[in-house]
């Protein structure tokens, strides 16, 4: 049991559907990624969780509960979209939506204060949003999300539309949240963001899921058996020091070393292909070639697209 | 519950602490007290002495024309031509000529004329032709015979009292004005904080930020705590407005009335409203105008006060909270202000016709228009405020408060499922039929 666990949730709007069938168990603790392209229903899933729509079919659970309005106490939330009150006061309206997520105001206002220490934007609590610039308010909106401490942060692609510093300065603050037992559920299609930090991920195509699991595990079942070898040495000696058991992919000439990837067969070990090679030529470095998530994500999606095409 | 509370007063304390709250709080107050100032002080400022050349070729006139303090009348003995020159000399304002050629008064009504270098005021004219009325009247009467005891007991003077059945003074003029004034009164709030509602719905769909407060409230009591916030604050408004207006009314005319007597004071009123001392010497007894003073308080008497201010108070929250939801399923339903303007009008026109209707009203308070328009919800809080100081039946007025009371609950229910699906739909031009598509949704 996770601290989510949707099950069966379909949603369909007028003109299509967008989840069919979907079930995922986030873990307590994980950092977990909705990857998907645009459209495949990455917001549709958060906005059932963040209870903003309700599902057409099946349900959610929160810590084995069906999911009700007070858990969205416990939750805090970053829509893709992001804005506030323009005419508001940075202060007053931060403590405002705190508020509304069952803080107390005294609360609220210390927390605030904590975490205008914490960036050094004091200056910023009388001023308007309208009188922030983008990145500032962006800064400010992220402090909402989290300042009621939510057991569950949702977080609507956090990375596009907030500027590199701010990016930066998210993704360690998700880091440090995550340390102290924060549960995070982030959809994205930024992947190298996803290998930092998620631990888990679902992948979303087109209203199904299509993958799903700790990151170890969808690597592992991902996994190719090559490895890159360094060396030098004679290219002529290197080829025919491989037999049967090794395929060579490619092999790239460099000034000063070649760099080969070679793909093992017959579940032959990175062992068996040093003995074989050692004595022809000089090994630089030896190691595993690990498939991205981006190159899983491509793989992946690419496959489900062929396979709908052949049906 | 405590959610829509802290709604409540946001959208309360964030309208209330504007500076154009502050502004139309003070502005409303001070421009009809503004209306009732300049008339008083116009009529004191306004000291120009306007000097008129008689020219009374029937000699007939002689003394009959009054100068005061603002026209004075000349006579001259001569004819036109050294009227003409005295006035240009000493640049006086015109000339007016009464031919004297035929004596017959039906052709001196037709003949008098007023030479002037600029066009008369319509003050003059009126006291000028006023004055040629009653002397020619008068000698129309000796021409046939009447002399002036007999005229004056001939003179007729009916005024017709009004009484309800339990024999008390009413007026209608005062039931018209207190139904109207409170049917505008509604008409005007539903308006302008029907608008208020929308402009907020929008701005927190525009923004955006409705999306994150939606995972904390439910869009119902989004909407609902918006709807009551600004209420509240049209509530405030209008109570500072009565506090204000009453302020300013008092002390101007305690100023303005200080030290003169009751007759006085009706001058100064009736003046403030464009009717002059003469005429008014000539038409209303001010004996009469004080008995009527004294009759004010029956005819107060004869109108169900309590009644009407209850009333009052439900219609106007009835009517804004009935309107209101729809006017948040328009901000809900499209992106921009400029896109209001389509789904503005059905809601807008119901409004319109009850206004219209309420005009109908006046003239036919107890007809089968009256009773229609004063039970249909969307016009009921404006056409049964009118229909109220006439008097109305039990019966009318029950239909009236249920459906009322169903038609707002009916407009919140439809408004709730536009506002729930238009807040998160961004960049589709909205049709009707999308409209019915959301009713639809469960």
């Amino acid at each position: 049991m996770g601290i989510l666990d949707i099950q069966s949730v379909t949603k369909n709007y007028a003109s299509h559907c967008a989840l069919d069938n979907i079930s995922i168990s986030i873990p307590e603790q994980s950092v977990y990624g909705l990857l998907g392209p645009n459209g495949a229903g990455k917001t549709s899933l958060i906005r059932i969780i963040t209870q903003i729509t309700a599902p057409d079919n099946g349900q959610i659970l929160y810590k084995g509960k069906p999911l009700e309005r007070d858990h969205a106490m416990k939750m805090g939330y970053l829509p893709e979209e992001r804005g506030l009150y323009k005419k508001m006061e940075v202060g007053e309206q931060a403590i405002y939506l705190a508020r509304l997520k069952g803080m107390s105001k005294h609360d609220a206002v210390k927390t605030l204060k904590y975490w205008f220490e914490k960036y050094e934007i004091q200056g910023w609590w009388k001023k308007k949003i309208e009188e922030l610039s983008k990145g500032m308010a962006q800064k400010v909106q992220f402090i909402i999300t989290v300042m009621h401490e939510p057991e569950l942060l949702i977080l609507d692609e956090p990375f596009t539309g907030f500027d590199p510093i701010n990016a930066e300065l998210i993704k360690n603050e998700l880091i440090s949240l995550r340390s102290k037992g924060t549960t995070i559920v982030l959809s994205t299609h930024r992947m190298e963001s996803v290998e930092e930090l998620c631990s888990h991920i679902a992948l979303i195509n087109n209203s199904h899921v299509i993958l799903e699991g700790s990151v170890k595990d969808v690597r592992k079942q991902f996994r190719s058996n090559m490895y890159e070898i360094r060396y030098h040495g004679n290219r002529i000696s290197f080829t025919n020091a491989l037999w049967a058991g090794f395929e060579l992919i490619d092999l790239k000439e460099d000034a000063d070393h070649n760099t080969a990837r070679v793909q093992m067969l017959n579940n032959h070990s990175p062992n068996d292909l040093l003995s074989v090679l050692l004595p022809h030529v000089n090994i630089l470095g030896l190691n595993e070639v690990v498939p991205s998530i981006n190159d899983i994500f491509i793989k992946v999606i690419n496959d489900s697209q062929a396979n709908k095409e052949q049906q | 519950m405590n959610k829509i509370l802290l709604v409540i007063q946001r959208e309360y304390l964030t309208r209330v602490r504007k500076k154009s709250f502050l502004i139309m709080t003070i502005l409303g107050p001070l421009l009809l007290g503004g209306i009732f100032i300049s008339t008083l002080l116009l009529d004191k400022v306004d000291t120009e002495v306007k000097t008129l050349v008689i020219v009374d070729e029937t000699k007939g006139f002689e003394g009959k024309f009054k100068s005061n303090d603002r026209l004075v009348f000349i006579y001259s003995p001569l004819g036109m031509d050294s009227a003409r020159a005295l006035c240009k000399q000493n640049k006086y304002f015109g000339i007016l000529h009464i031919p004297g050629k035929s004596s017959s008064p039906e052709v001196l009504e037709k003949a008098i004329t007023l030479y002037s270098e600029s066009q008369p005021g319509l003050d003059m004219i009126s006291k000028i032709k006023f004055t040629i009325e009653k002397e020619i009247n008068t000698q129309k009467y000796i021409q046939a015979g009447i002399d002036e005891e007999k005229l004056s007991a001939i003179k007729t003077d009916v005024s017709i009292r009004t009484r309800d059945l339990e024999n008390k003074e009413t007026s209608t003029p005062l039931t018209t004005g207190l139904g109207f004034g409170g049917g505008i009164l509604i008409y005007l709030f539903i308006f302008i904080y029907g608008t208020m509602v929308m402009r907020g719905v929008l701005e927190e769909k525009t923004s955006r930020i409705v999306e994150v407060i939606i995972s904390s409230v439910k869009p119902f009591q989004l909407m609902m705590g918006k709807i009551i916030g600004v209420a509240l604050v049209g509530l405030t408004q209008f109570l500072l407005w009565v506090v204000l207006t009453a302020v300013i009314y008092s002390g101007v005319s305690a100023y303005m009335l200080k030290g003169k007597t009751d007759k006085e004071k009706v001058e100064v009123l009736m003046k403030s409203r464009g009717i002059d001392k003469e005429v008014l010497e000539n038409n209303i007894d001010m004996d009469a105008v004080t008995d009527q003073s004294d009759k004010l308080g029956e005819i107060m008497g004869s109108i169900n006060f309590p009644l009407l201010i209850g009333m009052f108070i439900f219609y106007f929250l009835g009517g804004y909270l009935l309107y209101s939801a729809l006017f948040a399923a328009v901000g809900a339903a499209v992106d921009s202000e400029t896109d209001t303007q389509q789904f503005m009008l059905p809601v807008t026109i119901p409004l319109i016709i009850a206004y219209i209707a309420a005009i109908n009203v006046i003239a036919n308070p107890q007809g089968n228009v009256a009773f229609w328009f004063s039970v249909i919800p969307f016009t009921s809080p404006i056409v049964m405020m009118v229909r109220i100081p006439f008097g109305v039946p039990w019966t009318h007025l029950a239909i009236s408060v249920v459906s009322l009371i169903a038609g707002f609950l009916f407009t919140t229910w439809i408004a709730a499922k536009i506002y729930r699906t238009g807040i998160l739909m961004y960049g589709k031009k909205i049709s009707y039929k999308e409209l019915w598509k959301w009713l639809r949704y469960s």
